[in-house]
């Protein structure tokens, strides 16, 4: 058979949130209406039992039992002579190679499962199986079988999603018409349950150490200012924020607003690792600006193409959550695309 | 393969455990054997397009590997009488399913002869792939055979 297999595990019965109770009723009505009636079409065995297919099972099945495949072993048993193994039943019917199961045509069966289908219950999975044998098949013996709608059960709930379950009893028979294994067979035609993906939620920008040097420049980023600490003795200005002046060792600063004009230094463009928190490629440029220091940011809309050395660039301050702004640079103006290497 | 005969069987004993390993060729060779022919019984690629992780044994074999089991078990006399199991975990290839079994039934039938009821469960790594219930007519220690 070709339905899958797959764990299904406490089953509840359940109203279905789409239909009126009304229109339940009258699906379920429609499904118990097949309950009982045959599919009307013999499946008739291409071959009798015969000894190479039992050979061939037995192989695949690791089954060292003589009664299947040795004359002698299996005449001095108390089956008395060659028998097919019990479990093969169905295999003595199964639809040849190449054709498919519409092949059938129209029956009963095909049309509950349409009915199913149309409500929703469109994914199979195979549930139960339950094989009865009245005799052993021997050699010879010509099978034919026929199938009846046994139960169409209400609407269950599975860990699989909503369905219902269909069960079809197999009544396998010989030559003589008279039945030699029966076959219950369940499958729960269900509605997937919707997939839930989480979309994990984006992982922030790193948190800066704000320490006493530079908790100025952050704290003037949220108010939309770039600030550029300044020697308060010798007017040196100074970046990254440090204690002490490199001129004059003063410890005394002060801060000045930029005024947020610069030019591309330098800049790389970051393709690995990827880091969730960025975009990428990741465009980091260094950022000589007009007051005489450099600056590490990224971009803001600069087109790769645009994104040279010597480009003019001009501040933009940015929210990137609750609790950071950080500084990014775009184009002043469009600079002639002169594209190079971002290796 | 051993025998046990229904006046040497007690509710309660165990069948050894039988670890089949899965790889792909049984898979393949169950499916064929069966005359079973779809695809995500053979053909990894199709299997996962199907939305399964890879091909998977189909329910014939299975049961014939139950079948297989149980006679390991009760012996070339043995008749198995019905196979009624409840699907699972599917078995992959890659894995181990194990075959565990014990008596929990017993029904003395003619000439010393009866049914016996065995409990069945194959868990691969997944879980249960099969869990299920198997019965057996076994004759008597001292039952007629032909000669």
């Amino acid at each position: 058979m070709s339905e899958q297999q797959g764990m299904i595990t406490a089953t509840t019965t359940t109203t279905t949130a789409p239909y009126t109770a009304d229109e339940q009723a009258e699906f379920l009505a429609a499904l118990q209406a097949y309950v009982g009636q045959e599919i009307g079409i013999d499946q008739h065995g291409p071959d009798p039992v015969n000894t190479p297919m039992i050979r061939h099972w037995v192989e695949a099945m690791g089954d060292t039992n003589p009664i299947y495949t040795d004359e002698a072993a299996a005449a001095a048993s108390a089956h008395r002579g060659i028998v097919a193994p019990p479990t093969m039943l169905q295999a003595w019917v199964m639809r040849p190679f190449g054709v498919d199961r519409d092949a059938l045509g129209p029956n009963p069966y095909a049309d509950l499962t349409s009915l199913v289908e149309s409500h929703g219950f469109t994914s199979v999975v195979a549930s139960n199986c339950e094989q009865t044998y009245d005799r052993y098949l021997r050699p010879g013996d010509q099978i034919t079988l026929r199938t009846v709608i046994d139960d169409v059960s209400a609407e269950k709930t599975t860990a699989l999603g909503a369905g219902h379950f269909i069960t079809t009893r197999q009544d396998y028979f010989d030559q003589n018409d008279e039945r030699v294994g029966s076959m219950l067979f369940r499958i729960l035609k269900f509605r997937p349950a919707p997939k839930v993906t989480p979309v994990p939620a984006r992982p922030r920008r790193p948190r800066p150490a704000k320490t006493e040097d530079i908790a100025f420049f952050f704290e003037g980023l949220m108010e939309g200012k770039l600030l550029i600490q300044q020697c308060a003795q010798c007017g040196t200005l100074r970046h990254p924020p440090g204690p002490m002046c490199r001129n004059c060792r003063s410890l005394e600063w002060t801060t000045l607003e930029s005024a947020g004009n610069g030019t591309i230094h330098s800049f790389v463009v970051v393709h690995y690792p990827q880091v969730p928190s960025f975009d990428y490629p990741n465009q980091v440029v260094l950022v000589e600006l007009d007051e005489g220091i450099r600056l590490v940011a990224n971009t803001l809309d600069v087109p790769r193409d645009q994104l040279v050395i010597g480009a003019r660039v001009r501040l933009v301050v940015e929210r990137v959550d609750e609790e950071l702004a950080l500084p990014f640079f775009t184009l002043t103006e469009p600079t002639p695309a002169t594209r190079q290497d971002d290796r | 393969m051993s025998a046990v005969w229904f006046d040497t069987v007690d509710v309660g004993d165990e069948l050894a455990a039988l670890p089949i390993p899965l790889d792909r060729s049984l898979i393949v060779a169950g499916a064929i054997a069966s005359r079973d022919y779809q695809d995500v019984h053979h053909d990894a690629e199709l299997a996962q397009a199907k939305g399964s992780k890879d091909i998977f044994m189909n329910i014939l074999t299975t049961n014939g590997l139950i079948g297989r089991y149980v006679t390991d078990w009760a012996g070339p006399d043995a008749f198995i009488k019905k196979v009624a199991i409840r699907l699972g975990a599917p078995n992959y290839p890659g894995d181990t399913m194990t075959l565990t079994g014990s008596v929990t039934a017993k029904e003395a039938g003619v000439d010393g002869g009866g049914v016996v009821e065995l409990s069945v469960v194959g868990k691969n790594g997944l879980g249960d792939h099969v869990t299920g219930t198997v019965t057996v007519a076994l004759t008597a220690s001292n039952g007629e055979r032909p000669q």
